[in-house]
């Protein structure tokens, strides 16, 4: 196939410079940024390596019974339940924990912690696995032949397998049965340049203010400074996957 | 010695023959509509869950596979460490080996999320990856044991046997080898993350692959009626314990290790102590039933010469493998991953720091068996068409 | 390789030779279905008959694009086949592609193939009329970002 065929006509690149010039010059809900408007009248060119997305949750701020979070990652992404826990799709969840000793209880989301290093690409006999240039671990379900190697190899219970035919599907996550998925960062939203995840935006609309999504490569982003400022821990740090999520007050 | 001849084999009666094929043939239909069932349905009707991922089918492919590469070693034996009394067996071996590895493999793939999706599995190679490797270590066996068998069978091949028997005998170790790795690469979870699960699967392969082919072997010579020596059957029950001895011995090394290091005890514990039904299946079914029976019945004075013992001491290695990998295989998975060390986990969305419970369902387990009848399928065919036995085995 | 390629061309010539005496057997107008969007076009995105023969190479190009590099808004994207060629019911009720005479059933159907598309992509046009779902729709209120269009996404 000619390379040229996957080239926007011109018509549509004057298009998109307009609409993103005339985006950038609003002003914005807080945190809403639009990266696209860095590259104005460029016609949309994919992931950069220039950026590595990530995450830092705050454990402090993760309220007690809320689960806003959930409910927005499961609107977002089409992830409709059979009422049945132990097969259903779960890419966010809530965890509370208690120190064994201390008494201290926590609570905080785990997702896909999207590593440097992810276990589930090197264990992923077809390639379906795969880390994007720009940090994002996703699934290709063209080439997922729904083996669950990486279930069984993913530290952090992230993933899960579909476990029946589904309909009526989300744009922004075709998911079907016998492919395994997992938190793609959003990556719907990142690549329309809308630098929000649906679990931060949900967040911080209830108030709490828990999930910071940002890019970690650049050392002005909100991310960059809080991490710099603050400690913030990996789980399984000991594994040195380096992950993109990264907690606070844990 | 007299010259061997062999014969292909025929069964005493023709109507036990065609009885037992179709009998085998009844439960790979059930099989195959299971397989059906479970993908037309998707997974959610098994027992298999986002907890426990991988179920019974597995356990059932993992246990014919490592079986296969061990049903080979009598060929070794025989053409590549030059043992005499073996050397008659070798076509035997090498015809069962295929049967056990094919059945195994179907198994595994009819239990593929997308099984429609095999071809992509065969032409898109991820070589960090322990499967991607496997593809090309299964495949690679049957073919070489193939051609093995005909270079064993062939006169004008006869001076490739020995290379052959070699290439065959490495293959062997590497696939076992990769097998184990599956589980021995996975840093997330307590039980695997072991560089001696390569290691100890290949002498759990010795094992059940020898326990296989002692099985098969009187029983076919029992079903043509031929001659089948003493003198053969004890050696290879003596080869039987030894190995026996061994998985007993990487058993003890294993778990000794985990013993050691204080952040494997919570896992200890739950396989040795207090792990409900596999702490059962541990002690009774891994080392009771596959390990302290058959060893007594293979080195108990009275029964030195009794056959039934000797089937009976291999059943019981069979029925300990099988327990012994779905220990491996669903107890590894079962055991919650520790992700907050020092933390207990009070609430979850998503079952974190809770023992994960799983009951195999009919389809699954029918879809197994159907592997296994697929194997003694493909031998009773085979047997049936090539030259693989002996007319007689007479001391 | 080279081979390979040929045998491809020729495969789809064959297909091409065997779908176009139907098409025309059907009629001119068939090609589309009635009360789909694409119904009031001139053409698709590229020439009919280029589309009709190639169109599952293009998609399968701007997926790999799309999935693996995020290249988004390419001219090919599946999700505007479907907004565009699914027809609407009496109520206005968009009707899935693949269901019986529907447009990517219809002829599918007729030569025999069945893409695995459809095991993962929604056959209907996303709820809110345009691949353009993005953004969270748990209240009324509009978000600035909520109605910006992913790039290359929106049409007029």
């Amino acid at each position: 196939m000619s390379n040229k065929s996957d080239q926007p006509s011109v018509d549509r690149r004057q298009f998109i410079g307009g609409t993103v010039a005339a985006a950038g010059a609003l002003t914005l809900a807080p945190g809403v940024i639009l990266h696209a408007a860095s590259e104005k009248g460029k016609a949309p060119s994919g992931a950069s390596g220039n950026h590595r997305w990530g995450m830092l949750i705050d454990a402090n701020k993760c309220a007690e019974g809320c689960s806003a979070c959930v409910e927005a990652c499961n609107n977002e992404h089409g992830l409709t339940g059979f009422d049945r826990p132990a097969t259903d799709a779960v890419w966010i969840r809530p965890v509370k924990l208690k120190d064994k000793q201390t008494g201290h209880v926590n609570r905080l989301v785990m997702m896909c912690q999207h590593c440097e290093h992810p276990p589930c690409v090197d264990v992923c006999p077809t390639n379906a696995s795969f880390k994007r240039i720009d940090g994002v671990v996703l699934v290709d379900r063209h080439r997922c032949i729904g083996c669950r190697y990486c279930m069984m190899a993913c530290p952090y219970k992230a993933r899960s397998f579909v476990h029946e035919a589904l309909t009526d599907q989300s744009v922004n996550a075709p998911r079907g049965k016998g492919c395994v998925e997992s938190c793609t960062l959003c990556v719907h939203r990142i690549d329309a340049g809308v630098m929000q995840t649906a679990c931060q935006e949900a967040c911080d609309k209830e108030g709490h203010s828990a999930i910071l999504f940002g890019d970690l490569k650049d050392p002005n982003s909100e991310i960059s400074r809080v991490l710099k400022s603050r400690n913030s821990v990996q789980i399984r740090a000991d594994l040195e996957l380096n992950t993109g999520v990264r907690y606070l007050n844990l | 010695m007299s010259k061997m001849y062999y014969r292909e084999l025929y069964c005493g009666s023709p109507v036990r023959f065609w009885m037992g094929l179709a009998l085998l043939g009844a439960f790979i239909a059930v099989g195959l509509g299971a397989a059906y069932f479970m993908e037309h349905q998707g997974h959610w009707v098994t027992g298999m869950s986002n907890q426990i991922v991988w179920g019974l089918p597995h356990v059932f492919a993992i246990f014919l596979i490592v079986a296969a590469s061990g049903a080979l070693n009598v060929a070794s034996i025989g053409s590549v460490f030059g043992g005499p009394l073996y050397k008659p067996l070798g076509r035997f071996s090498g015809l069962l080996a295929i049967g056990l590895l094919v059945g195994g493999l179907m198994v595994l793939v009819l239990d593929l999320g997308r099984p429609d999706r095999l071809i992509v599995a065969m032409t898109e190679y991820n070589f960090k990856s322990i499967f991607a490797w496997n593809v090309i270590l299964y495949s690679g066996f049957i073919a070489i044991v193939a051609v093995y068998l005909w270079a064993m069978i062939d006169r004008g091949m006869e001076r490739f046997k020995r290379p052959l028997g070699f290439a065959a005998f490495f293959w062997r170790i590497a696939l076992t080898t990769g097998t184990g790795s599956i589980f021995g690469f996975l840093v997330a979870r307590e039980a695997y993350d072991a560089a001696i699960m390569a290691p100890m699967f290949v002498i759990m392969s010795f094992s059940y692959g020898l326990a296989f082919f002692i099985i098969t072997l009187i029983a076919a010579y029992m079903w043509g009626d031929r001659e089948l020596g003493d003198l053969r059957l004890t050696r290879l029950k003596n080869l039987l314990g030894v190995f026996v001895g061994a998985v007993l011995y990487f058993v003890l090394a294993y778990n000794l290790t985990n013993l050691y290091a204080t952040q494997h005890h919570g896992i200890e514990r739950f396989i040795l102590l207090d792990g409900g039904i596999y702490t059962v299946m541990f002690w009774i079914g891994q080392i009771l039933i596959g390990s302290i029976i058959p060893l007594f019945l293979i080195y108990s004075p009275a029964f030195e010469k009794s056959r039934w013992a000797i089937a009976a001491a291999s059943v019981a290695v069979l029925i300990g493998g099988f327990f012994q990998i779905y220990i491996i295989v669903i107890a590894g998975q079962a055991y919650p991953m520790n992700l907050f060390p020092g933390k207990e986990v009070i609430e979850s969305g998503f079952f974190d720091g809770q023992v994960a419970n799983y009951i195999p369902t009919f389809p699954e387990a029918a879809l197994g068996v159907a592997g296994i009848a697929v194997a003694l399928a493909l031998v009773a065919i085979g047997a049936r068409i090539i030259k693989v036995f002996p007319e007689t085995l007479e001391d | 390789m080279r081979s390979s390629l040929i045998s491809k061309r020729l495969l789809i010539i064959l297909l091409a030779g065997l779908l176009l005496p139907a098409m025309q057997a059907i009629g001119e107008s068939r090609y589309v279905t009635k009360n789909s969007k694409a119904a009031s076009l001139d053409s698709c995105v590229a020439p009919t008959d280029e589309i009709r023969r190639n169109h599952m190479d293009f998609l399968q190009h701007s997926r790999d694009d799309t999935v693996i590099d995020g290249i988004r808004g390419l001219k090919y994207s599946l999700s505007e086949c479907i907004d565009c060629h699914a027809s609407r019911d009496s109520s206005g009720q968009a009707v899935s592609v693949t269901s019986e005479g529907e447009f990517c059933q219809a002829c599918h159907g007729y030569v025999a193939v069945s893409p695995a598309c459809f095991q993962c992509h929604r056959t209907t046009p996303a709820e809110s009329g345009g691949g353009d779902s993005l953004g969270y729709h748990s209240d009324a209120q509009t978000h600035v970002w909520d109605v910006q269009q992913p790039a290359g996404r929106q049409r007029d």
